[in-house]
């Protein structure tokens, strides 16, 4: 297992890339969520008001 | 096609053909000066004009290599028609050996070439170390020039 | 109308496109990390050391996967692109924009693994040779076409200019790909081709095209889920999203 986490030697080099794909992949991942879920709430909050002027009016 | 599409897509393919030729240009303009080395056989031929600051590459040849004091190193390029013998006082990356392909940045000195930086080229084989053995083995046992830069079959 | 753009024309109907991607995405993401999963695996623990550079070649299990899907990405938003430029079809504009910010992430993890691999093997971070050099141009020009599609106001207007900037600048891809051969660079060759046979071991290839397989499942799974944001935002005034927003909102809050 040491051997293994060691890489022959090149350990800071091997994982630290491993490291930069993996939270290359996770932010890749989060981004479109976190914007998803920001435009759904957006909209709801707009229909929201939409529906609420239209009942008021009649 | 509606006639408006067609004029775009005329327009753009106009548009596209002309990037690809004025990139076509400038690549074939840069390739003179986008020199990024020149081999020891062309630094003997004189292309490179004096006291400049260029980069040479080439094979570490078999055996050439001699250590001196400290960091000082010295060894010769070869690219198989010319050799230039290479100073340098650094640290060397870890691929640096026997018929490795290197490139050295610095500027000539005399008859030899003075480096501020040694930097390795690797080759775009890779093989299991145990096949590499087995292969330089038979190529020994055959009378084949066994070449670090043998590509796997 | 033929029956090739009449299937375009329902594929790229928002509220199908919105449907569909809706279902595929979490099966394509499962499927990017399983394999993905599988050939990590393979690449650091199966796959056994090189010859020359030992343990430290095993970056190339990401670095190679990233650099193909850096010019992928760029041929697959170029094409979404001239759709956009020229037919005028939403998806196609919608489709060229979500897929700048991710092929600008595999850019940037090529640069920086390769820097970090440049660093013990070559002796250096970074040179100014041909491939890095039009690899960081690939950048630069997902950045410009992300740059410019925030920058004006009006979506479609904003997709259509950044499309036609993505477009031009499709001239770069054969230069990143053959600047090994076209130039003198530090960069090696090519190993895997697709023409003749590759200069890499059978032991160390699988691990490599699994990595590759992943990365592009990944790529597609990342873009429809970035699509299908852009569709509801553009589409806000439609009944159809009404009902989804108000399906959604709910479970939000």
């Amino acid at each position: 297992m040491d051997d293994f986490l060691a890489m022959g030697g090149y350990a800071t080099y091997v994982w630290s890339s491993y490291a930069i794909f993996v939270v290359g992949l996770l932010i890749d991942y989060l981004a479109p969520r976190w914007r998803n879920r920001r435009i759904i709430s957006e909209l709801h909050g707009r229909f929201a008001r939409q529906k609420k002027k239209t009942e008021t009016a009649t | 096609m509606t006639p408006t599409r067609k004029r775009r897509l005329i327009m753009i393919g106009a548009i596209l053909i002309a990037a690809a030729a004025a990139t076509t240009l400038i690549v074939l303009a840069l390739q003179q000066n986008m020199t990024y080395l020149f081999t020891p056989s062309e630094i003997l031929a004189g292309k490179v004009p004096d006291g400049a600051r260029f980069r040479i590459g080439g094979m570490v040849k078999q055996g050439s290599v001699e250590r001196g004091q400290s960091l000082t190193v010295a060894f010769v390029v070869t690219d198989g028609d010319g050799d230039m013998r290479v100073e340098y006082n650094g640290i060397l990356p870890d691929l640096f050996r026997d018929n490795q392909s290197v490139i050295a940045t610095g500027s000539m000195q005399g008859n030899h070439f003075l480096a501020t930086e040694v930097l390795a080229k690797h080759d775009e084989n890779y093989v299991p170390r145990d096949v590499a053995e087995a292969m330089s083995k038979a190529h020994r046992k055959h009378d084949v020039p066994v070449e670090a830069d043998k590509p796997t079959p | 109308m033929n029956t090739l753009s009449l299937w375009f024309h329902k594929f790229g109907s928002p509220p199908t496109f919105y449907r569909l991607s809706r279902l595929l995405c979490p099966w394509l993401f499962a499927a990017a990390c399983l394999i993905g999963a599988v050939g990590l695996y393979a690449g650091l623990v199966l796959a056994p050391a090189d010859y020359q550079q030992s343990d430290a070649y095993r970056i190339i299990f990401i670095h190679v996967p990233c650099a193909w899907m850096s010019l992928f990405a760029y041929i697959f938003m170029a094409a979404n692109a001239f759709i956009a430029v020229v037919w005028r079809i939403k998806i196609s504009e919608i489709l060229a924009m979500t897929s700048a910010p991710v092929g600008a992430m595999f850019t940037a993890v090529t640069l920086l693994t390769g820097a970090i691999w440049g660093k013990p093997m070559w002796g250096t971070w970074w040179t100014w040779d041909a491939r890095l050099t039009s690899e960081l141009v690939l950048l630069f020009l997902y950045l410009g076409v992300i740059g410019l599609y925030s920058a004006i106001e009006d979506r479609r207007q904003a997709a259509r200019a950044a499309s036609f900037l993505g477009l031009i600048g499709i001239v770069n891809v054969p230069i990143v790909h053959f600047s090994v051969n076209w130039w003198n660079t530090l960069h090696q060759g090519s190993t895997v081709r697709l023409l003749g046979p590759s200069r890499i071991d059978a032991s160390m290839l699988w691990p490599l095209l699994l990595m590759a397989l992943a990365t592009h499942i990944w790529f597609f799974a990342s873009v429809l889920a970035r699509s299908r944001t852009s569709v509801l935002e553009q589409e806000s005034g439609k009944e159809w999203v009404r009902e989804i927003v108000q399906a959604q909102g709910v479970r939000h809050g």
